[in-house]
């Protein structure tokens, strides 16, 4: 019983010439929560799914429960709950009738007519679920991956498409869930979700692991090195701002018209970018000396560009 | 944060595998429940068979030497239940196979403690459930109309539909389970127009050049129709049909499992 709640190492998956997971080693130890954060493509639902058994792995080892789930799926699927990414479910199945179809797959379930009510689903029992809205599929599939009291949960995105208050319940719920020694692995594009939330969080790009730690580890790291935000007119030559400065300095127009010093940040530092602006002929708005945030931990290490 | 409104302890793990065999009955349910709430699968299943069966019953549009002295209903009727039987557990069961697995319906019970085996099982056992309906209703009308099935063979009929019910059951997992949700709506409704007018259900075998009969015989349309022509008509027990029947099933259930995606 000791086993970690999913151990991974050297995780490799190919869809033909693309490496969706290149090299993943993962650890991930029983009653903590677990956030995988990364852009899309960045290969953390091929890696859900692969802990799921619903894929193989090219290389590799992988242990949920001290279980293969290649090999182990019969034994290993009573003791966990899955929630997919997009939900799953019949079209024309009542919201009650499909969380009852799954409860009785469970020795032990909890009481379906509950847990629809503490999701705000009461309202919406005999609705079809493609009559639901998105906010509401999900939260049906949350109940469907709670429902059998497994050990160990696979969330992948699962406020995806809720309404803030609906987040701030499932927030508050995987809170309960962990409070009871359930192992929550989830992925998000959230940093908020992932800040708030996770003991732990992995930033997964290109398929492997860029940067582990508590969210306050990863913030912390290079804590000294603060850094400068300030808004002026797009465009600036953030070069010429960059000579201005000692060297090491690096300076970036992170969206139009928002600016970066990233550097130790000192008075001297301040002033300089203060001066330039003036002899640009601008104005530095909302100038701003503080740490980095968990996105911008994430930017950082997964780049600013958007994926296609 | 403020208090929770989950108490302590409410989420301790307590897994297991529920019963199996209140998940067949509860699966099973479902998929009835779900093919008799769903309009087209109705209309399919049973609007269009009992249009059939009134229409040649009451219209004189049969060629009269097809059944020599019988009454027509008598006739056609088995001939309806064998259509019958291709519309719900071969086209309707491939369509809704196809979309379920489109909208993840399978991934999400196979990710729960939901034998794989089950799956099926409980698909077939609603299938199975729908069949009998269908008999009821159009038997209950044939009835109406006139219907005397032979006495003798109606134990053989029931035996003749079960197997037909797998056989296309297995066959509609099979269309259902590889293709795309698209190309299974349209390849399922043209294998249902092709079977129900050339493939041994309304055309009769013997009325078709030899060749071509022999093709037809061999169809698990021409064997299901034949079969319960022979039984419900003569009352006798068609081996031959259940034969086909049988392989058809045995090759269908064979390649399925090999072929059958999760999405």
């Amino acid at each position: 019983m000791n086993a970690a709640a999913v151990e991974i190492t050297g995780l490799v998956k190919r869809f033909g010439s693309v490496t969706a997971v290149d090299g993943l080693d993962l650890k991930m130890p029983r009653g903590e929560i677990l956030a995988l954060l990364g852009p899309n493509g960045a290969g953390k639902t091929t890696t859900v799914e692969i802990c799921e058994g619903f894929r193989t792995p090219d290389a590799g080892t992988v242990r949920v429960l001290g279980l293969d789930p290649a090999r182990d799926g019969a034994a290993l699927r009573p003791r966990v709950g899955v929630m997919p990414q997009g939900g799953g479910a019949y079209p024309g199945v009542r919201a009650e009738e499909m969380l009852r179809l799954v409860a009785t797959c469970a020795a032990d379930p909890l009481d379906p007519a509950w847990l629809l009510d503490v999701l705000g689903l009461g309202g919406t029992r005999r609705t079809p679920f493609k009559r639901l809205s998105g906010g509401q599929q999900q939260r049906l599939s949350l109940a469907c991956a709670l429902i059998g009291r497994p050990e160990l949960v696979f969330l992948d995105e699962p406020t995806a498409g809720m309404d803030p208050q609906a987040r701030r319940l499932v927030w508050e719920l995987l809170g309960a869930l962990r409070t009871d020694g359930v192992s929550v692995l989830l992925t998000t594009h959230l940093m908020e979700e992932a800040e708030s939330l996770a003991d732990d969080v992995m930033i997964v790009d290109d398929g492997a692991v860029v940067a582990q730690g508590s969210p306050s580890a990863l913030t912390a790291e290079h804590a000294e090195d603060a850094q400068l935000r300030f808004r002026a007119r797009p465009g600036l030559d953030t070069r010429l701002l960059a000579a201005a400065l000692p060297e090491g300095y690096v300076v970036r127009e992170s969206s139009p018209g928002s600016y970066r010093v990233i550097g130790h940040v000192d008075p001297q530092v301040v002033s300089t970018v203060t001066s330039w602006c003036a002899q640009q002929g601008v104005l530095a708005e909302e100038l701003h000396v503080g740490r980095r945030d968990l996105e911008e931990v994430f930017l950082e290490l997964t780049g600013r560009e958007l994926r296609t | 944060m403020t208090t929770s409104r989950f108490a302590p302890g409410t989420f301790t793990p307590a897994p297991g595998r529920g019963r199996l065999g209140r998940m067949l009955a509860t699966h099973a349910r479902v998929e009835t429940a779900l093919t008799l709430r769903h309009g087209e699968q109705i209309l399919l299943t049973l609007l269009i068979p009992l249009a059939l069966l009134l229409g040649l019953s009451l219209l004189d549009v049969l060629p009269a030497g097809e059944f020599a002295g019988m009454e027509r209903v008598d006739w056609i009727t088995p001939r309806i239940l064998a259509l019958a039987v291709l519309s719900s557990a071969f086209t309707g069961q491939a369509i809704a196979l196809g979309f379920d697995r489109r909208y993840g319906v399978l991934k999400r019970l196979s990710a729960t403690a939901l034998p794989r085996w089950l799956l099926v099982a409980g698909r077939l056992v609603a299938a199975l459930v729908v069949v009998a309906l269908q008999v009821l209703v159009l038997g209950g009308v044939a009835a109406l109309l006139g219907w005397s099935p032979s006495a003798a063979g109606i134990a053989f009929g029931v035996v003749l539909l079960a197997l037909g019910t797998l056989c296309f059951g297995a066959l509609g997992v099979l269309l259902g389970g590889a293709l795309k949700a698209e190309a299974v709506l349209a390849l399922a409704n043209i294998v249902w127009f092709v079977l129900l007018l050339a493939g041994g259900i309304l055309m009769v075998p013997s009325a078709l050049p030899d060749a071509y009969a022999t093709v037809v015989a061999l169809l698990p349309s021409g064997a299901l129709a034949e079969g319960l022509h022979a039984a419900l008509v003569d009352g006798a027990f068609s081996a031959g049909s259940c034969a086909v029947l049988a392989v058809w099933a045995a090759v269908a259930a064979a390649i399925a499992t090999r072929t059958t995606k999760l999405t």
